[in-house]
């Protein structure tokens, strides 16, 4: 009786333990560093784990800046035929920028090929129309949209980082139907998605709040009923893409809220009105830029329903607070900031490096 | 040779097994005879059954199995009736309320008329398990105190569930039913509401449930530490004290200068649990329809305190004139 009950109790101690292990899983190894951001108390703290910050900033890395052009010379325009955006660069310049996007973006074994026929005025291939459009936009980036990307300016590789498409696009995700005859539907949640870091929260609030534009905010500015009808439901979809912000910078709610009230201002920190106008930007690029190319592009680069490649935070940032830790490359770019009609303007002072890039 | 351990249970008494009191008649006879299960002997008594099921406690089974059967068959079809994606899947699964839009109309069944029909046979389940709870004290001429206690966590279930959906005009206000989802559906609720933590009701509640496991571990603790003296024979030492008792309140009196006893420990328990859930339904059911924000209500109410600012003044870009939308 003896012997059995201590080999039953050594079962249920075993048993506790691999369960105990299993809980454990999910968790991430240390070392796990805080540094206090708010007030002191407040628990406004960003989490650092050097480990992962490492690999993180290996995959981050900018690459080598091509030796700047000279800014004499005859304009591209009247050298090259069907320039259409890059006409106040001149030859070397606009050459310059060739080489940039043939590095950053065209795959290696079809470089120039990938948008050019031999005849390079042709826009026969898509991807030229494509890439002319995606160079205003930098530009459009750099010039009007310095409330998001300040000084620091953004070139084709903060996205593509030498991939054709960059490594996160978003499509219109319509969910898999299930709601066949008279099976509920799943409110198009509950799956177990990356976009919402697996919690069940919607798994498309992009269409609605970066494209469509609706309305994010859903927290009353009042103490007391005042009309505001958002639902808890609509809340699901403003937190799955506070989930998404998280993610695609790699950084708490604390980084831009005290989350004691996440809707008060005065009590957030200055990167959630860098935040602000970056949802902005997104929706703007969404719209402007990218939903107009949808028939530019051929089938198999399209969403399931047939929308094309969009933006969001990650497309960018790919897990960093600023993406490639707020090195700038535009400034070696001063093709890409905006039209060129006289000397680049002198390159901003950087910015002091936020703390977590003295880690890396 | 079995010995007696006050940590762990050890000892299993076997006799023959008690059929129970004589039921009054015209009741339903008690199922099965009884037997003796080790393992639940471990835990509790080793004694199993017979079983009362009753009228009532039949058909709350009904109703609860209707209830799990939606909400299950739902779950299953939305991973195309795969049972290794079932069971991956479970904890993400859901069977939604309406879409807000739905206002308090009866949706199709595909649109929230199945989460509306298993609310509606849960329910009744608990309410026809209460009825059976209520009517088994009674017949065994005991008060009534469970039944009251499991009427506090029905009245927030219903609260969530039904009356504050209700009092709000959407039955899209529902909780869905799902182990995942139900977790992110409250913290939604916290966040469109202003942060529930500065709901006064949500702290009491709180207060009350930590206060509940505080008790337990307390008075667990206490009358295991004196069952050596016979301390767990509570009842009879509430009106016969005996020397557990003298030593268990001199305990408490010597670490904390105060003591309950035998017998009004178990009434801070009791209420503890009952409040637990009872305010924690006030401040449910106050949200969204008397409070729209807690965080700015406590702002107004002089409880949120006002921290320093660190950083240079932030302003909402939305009311820069020229602002983006």
């Amino acid at each position: 009786m003896n012997m059995r009950m201590r080999r039953e109790a050594r079962i249920l101690a075993c048993t506790i333990l691999v369960g105990l292990l299993v809980a454990l899983g999910g968790c991430e190894r240390p070392p796990v560093e805080t540094l206090q951001g708010g007030y002191r108390g407040l628990g406004m703290t960003t989490l650092i784990n050097p480990r992962t910050d490492s690999l993180k900033a290996a995959k981050n890395t900018v690459p080598q800046p091509i030796q700047a052009a000279p800014a004499e010379g005859p304009s591209a325009s009247s050298v090259y035929q069907n320039v259409q955006v890059l006409k106040d660069l001149n030859v070397a310049q606009f050459t310059r920028v060739m080489v940039a996007i043939t590095q950053w973006v065209a795959p290696p074994d079809q470089s120039c090929n990938y948008c050019h026929t031999s005849n390079m005025a042709s826009d026969d291939r898509y991807t030229k129309v494509v890439a002319r459009r995606m160079l205003q936009m930098v530009r459009h980036i750099n010039s009007d949209w310095k409330d998001h990307v300040g000084a620091t300016g953004v070139t084709c590789y903060t996205c593509h980082r030498g991939n054709a498409v960059p490594q996160y696009v978003w499509f219109t995700n319509p969910g898999e139907s299930t709601a066949t005859g008279l099976i509920a539907g799943n409110a198009g949640k509950n799956k177990p998605s990356a976009t919402v870091g697996l919690t069940s929260l919607p798994y498309d609030s992009f269409t609605r709040l970066l494209l469509d534009g609706n309305t994010i905010r859903v927290i009353s500015d009042a103490a007391l009923p005042n009309g505001n009808r958002s639902s808890t439901k609509q809340t699901e979809g403003t937190y799955a893409l506070m989930v998404h912000i998280s993610g695609a910078l790699g950084v708490n709610c604390t980084y831009c809220h005290n989350t004691r009230s996440f809707a008060v201002w005065d009590q957030s920190t200055p990167k959630r009105t860098t935040a602000w106008y970056g949802i902005r930007m997104t929706r703007d690029l969404n719209k402007g830029y990218l939903k107009p190319l949808t028939e530019t592009f051929p089938a198999h680069r399209l969403g399931v329903l047939g929308d094309v490649a969009k933006v969001n935070c990650a497309t960018c940032h790919q897990g960093v607070f600023k993406p490639l830790y707020g090195e700038s490359m535009a400034r070696d770019y001063p093709e890409l900031q905006g039209e060129m009609h006289q000397s680049p303007p002198p390159a901003a002072a950087p910015e002091s490096p936020p703390p977590t890039a003295r880690l890396k | 040779m079995a010995e007696y351990q006050n940590i762990f249970t050890r000892v299993q008494i076997r006799a023959p097994a008690y059929a129970g009191v004589a039921l009054p008649s015209g009741a339903w006879v008690r199922q099965g005879k009884g037997y003796f299960s080790h393992l639940l002997g471990r835990f509790g008594d080793a004694q199993v059954g017979p079983v009362y099921l009753g009228t009532t406690g039949l058909l709350s089974l009904i109703c609860g199995f209707i209830a799990i059967e939606i909400i299950g068959l739902n779950m299953f079809a939305s991973v195309h009736w795969n049972p290794v994606q079932f069971i991956r899947q479970l904890p993400w699964l859901a069977l939604e309320p309406p879409a807000p839009s739905n206002g308090l109309h009866f949706p199709r069944l595909q649109d929230g008329g199945w989460w509306l029909m298993a609310g509606f046979f849960l329910t009744a389940s608990l309410l026809l398990w209460w009825v059976r709870m209520y009517r088994r004290a009674r017949a065994l001429g005991l008060g009534t105190h469970t039944a009251w206690a499991f009427l506090s966590a029905i009245w927030l279930y219903l609260v969530l569930g039904i009356i504050r959906p209700v009092l709000m005009g959407s039955f899209g206000e529902g909780v869905p039913f799902g182990i995942f989802p139900h977790l992110d559906w409250v913290a939604a609720f916290s966040i469109r509401y202003g942060n529930l933590f500065y709901n006064p009701f949500h702290c009491l509640s709180i207060a009350f449930l930590y206060g509940s496991a505080l008790l337990f571990a307390m008075h667990g603790g206490t009358i295991l530490a004196v069952s050596r003296f016979g301390g767990d024979r509570e009842i009879e030492q509430i009106l016969d004290r005996g020397t557990a008792t003298e030593r268990a309140a001199l305990f408490w009196r010597w670490t904390m200068g105060f003591n309950a006893t035998m017998e009004s420990i178990h009434r801070w328990a009791w209420w503890f649990a009952v409040l637990c859930p009872l305010v924690g339904g006030i401040g449910i059911l106050l949200t969204g329809t008397v409070v729209d924000n807690w965080y700015l209500w406590a702002v107004k109410h002089g409880v949120a305190p006002v921290y320093p600012h660190v950083f240079p003044a932030v302003v909402d870009p939305a009311t820069l004139p020229g602002a983006a939308k």
